[in-house]
């Protein structure tokens, strides 16, 4: 099946930073891709380059045909800390902005939006709290707010921003269960520094640390890492593909 | 008290009050909800200088101060995201330029500036039938594009980078939307002077949100909070013979502490 999107040759500099050298990377419409590297190597820059939220020193991303009805084909969960969560908005409203750009700005949402949006609500589990300002959330409530609104549009393609952060375990697992059955007809790349827990459910890595080294299974060595360059923390627990990397000294570059 | 309605300046300073209430109960519900209060801020002070300079010419202040207001509104937002100065740092080189301005240009113009007080704290008892106009159609300005983009405000000054990312007009609505600040700001200093104005914008607002947590709610009833919280304050300093701005956010802020505590004795009588 043709891909999704495809990143090809990105470089993104800051200045004189290089934040991402020469990328590239193909994404299916059912990959599910971990993206892994350390704090400050890239990865929110991939993110918002796929996103189209910062321009590229050269290279490109190229949408298919099926993400061309550009944007709103993409789902997108921000990492729930870059929220003024004492903006007033309830969750309802939040989830329905994630239609923005699929209609027009003016039009209100018509009942079948509401619908749609108490549906999702529903699925999530917090459909009691619709009414509810966002301030007056829990951590794991409002990342199934935002889930809300990055599935609103039905996008062929979720990008998570570090969704296990300021959530209970609880709330993660369910996460993870539910982006496995989304997986069955949507991408989906999934940034986490929390590895162990990623590479239980990813089908594939990408680590990204200035450049990005693309890895097609979920299974990966620490010398495989070594030679990727990506010096990552390893925490990791669960069941099956169970890999436990050992300490490895690393230089940093900079 | 109906009587006094009789009085042109009476009737005026109401009129100035309705239409002070919508507009600042709007553009004061965005401005909290951004956090762009300090903005609001150095906007107000920065209008100083075109007061001044207008006076100093002989041409009407309110021009100056509006000039003067988007001019420091476009300034603080270059400075910052162009600039690179720190946001509160461009604020507070506007705020006192703009001040200091004022201050050169009423020095210059010789004898005694008699309107200073009122530019400075307001006087909604002298508002003319120019002001009015002046605020009428900054009011329907203001009313007529939360009415129709509101959807879209609220989403670009929830989740900014979202909205980018939906190639929503991000640029475009938030530099639009600071320059209506800028002109319902200016037109609120007849209420209250460039340096009270600020309450106008805020008050209502931190009133209305302790009891509403929706953005439309907010506008709703800090236009209401707004509109009785003037109307009392401008017959207390009639009938005390206090100055009008002073009385008004002294009112405004009396309801806000009323809102506290009805909340508080609520929640308890709740629990």
């Amino acid at each position: 099946m043709d891909n999704l999107l495809e990143i090809r040759n990105l470089t993104v500099k800051y200045g004189n930073y290089t934040a991402l050298q020469d990328a590239n990377m193909k994404i299916g419409p059912t990959d599910f891709i971990g993206v892994i590297g350390p704090n400050g190597g890239g990865k929110t820059t991939l993110l918002k380059a796929i996103l189209g939220l910062l321009k590229p020193s050269s290279g490109e991303v190229i949408f298919s045909e099926q993400l061309s009805n550009l944007k709103t084909g993409i789902g997108y969960l921000p990492q729930v800390n870059k929220f003024d969560s004492r903006f007033p908005i309830n969750v309802i409203d939040v989830v329905l902005s994630g239609l923005a750009g699929k209609q027009s700005w003016i039009k209100p949402f018509n009942s079948a939006n509401k619908e749609k949006a108490m549906q999702l609500l529903d699925d999530l589990g917090i459909a009691h709290i619709a009414h509810k300002a966002i301030g007056q959330l829990s951590g794991g409530q409002m990342q199934r707010a935002f889930l809300g609104r990055a599935l609103i549009s039905d996008p062929k393609l979720i990008i998570l921003d570090e969704p296990g952060t300021y959530v209970d375990n609880k709330f993660e697992s369910e996460l993870y269960e539910k982006l496995v059955q989304l997986n069955k007809t949507k991408a989906i790349l999934l940034v986490s520094h929390d590895v162990g827990t990623i590479f239980a459910h990813v089908k594939s890595i990408a680590c990204v640390n200035r450049e990005l080294n693309y890895h097609p299974s979920n299974i990966i060595t620490p010398e495989q890492l070594a030679s990727y360059n990506c010096p990552i923390q390893i925490i990791t627990h669960g069941e099956i593909p169970h890999t436990v990397l050992g300490v490895h000294n690393h230089k940093h570059h900079h | 008290m109906i009587e006094l309605l009789q009085y042109d300046f009476f009737s005026n300073a109401i009129l100035a009050a309705i239409l002070t209430a919508v507009s600042c109960g709007i553009i004061g519900s965005y401005i909290v909800a951004r956090r762009m209060v300090f903005i609001g801020g150095g906007i107000t002070h920065a209008s100083f200088g075109g007061i001044g300079i207008a006076y100093f010419l002989g041409f009407a202040p309110m021009l100056g101060a509006g000039v003067f207001a988007v001019l420091s509104a476009l300034g603080i937002n270059y400075f910052t995201h162009k600039g690179k100065v720190r946001e509160d740092s461009s604020i507070a080189i506007w705020w006192s330029l703009g001040m200091a301005i004022g201050i050169i240009f009423i020095a210059l113009k010789p004898g005694y500036a008699p309107n200073l007080m009122s530019f400075l704290f307001g006087s909604i008892l002298t508002v003319m039938k120019i002001d009015l106009l002046y605020m009428l159609v900054v009011s329907l300005i203001t009313v007529f594009v939360f009415a129709v983009f509101f959807r879209l405000i609220t989403m670009i000054s929830f989740d900014e980078e979202f909205a980018r990312a939906r190639s929503l007009p991000v640029d475009f609505f938030n530099y639009m939307l600071i320059i209506i600040s800028a002109l319902v700001i200016v037109a609120s200093t007849r209420v209250s002077g460039v340096i009270l104005v600020l309450s106008l914008l805020t008050l209502p607002q931190a009133t209305a949100n302790i009891f509403v947590q929706s953005f439309r709610s907010m506008m709703w009833f800090s236009i209401i909070i707004g509109l009785i919280g003037m109307i009392t304050g401008l017959y207390l300093s009639y009938y005390t013979n206090l100055p009008s701005g002073a009385t008004i956010i002294v009112t405004l802020t009396a309801f806000f502490a009323f809102g506290k505590l009805i909340k508080t004795i609520f929640s308890v009588s709740n629990n």
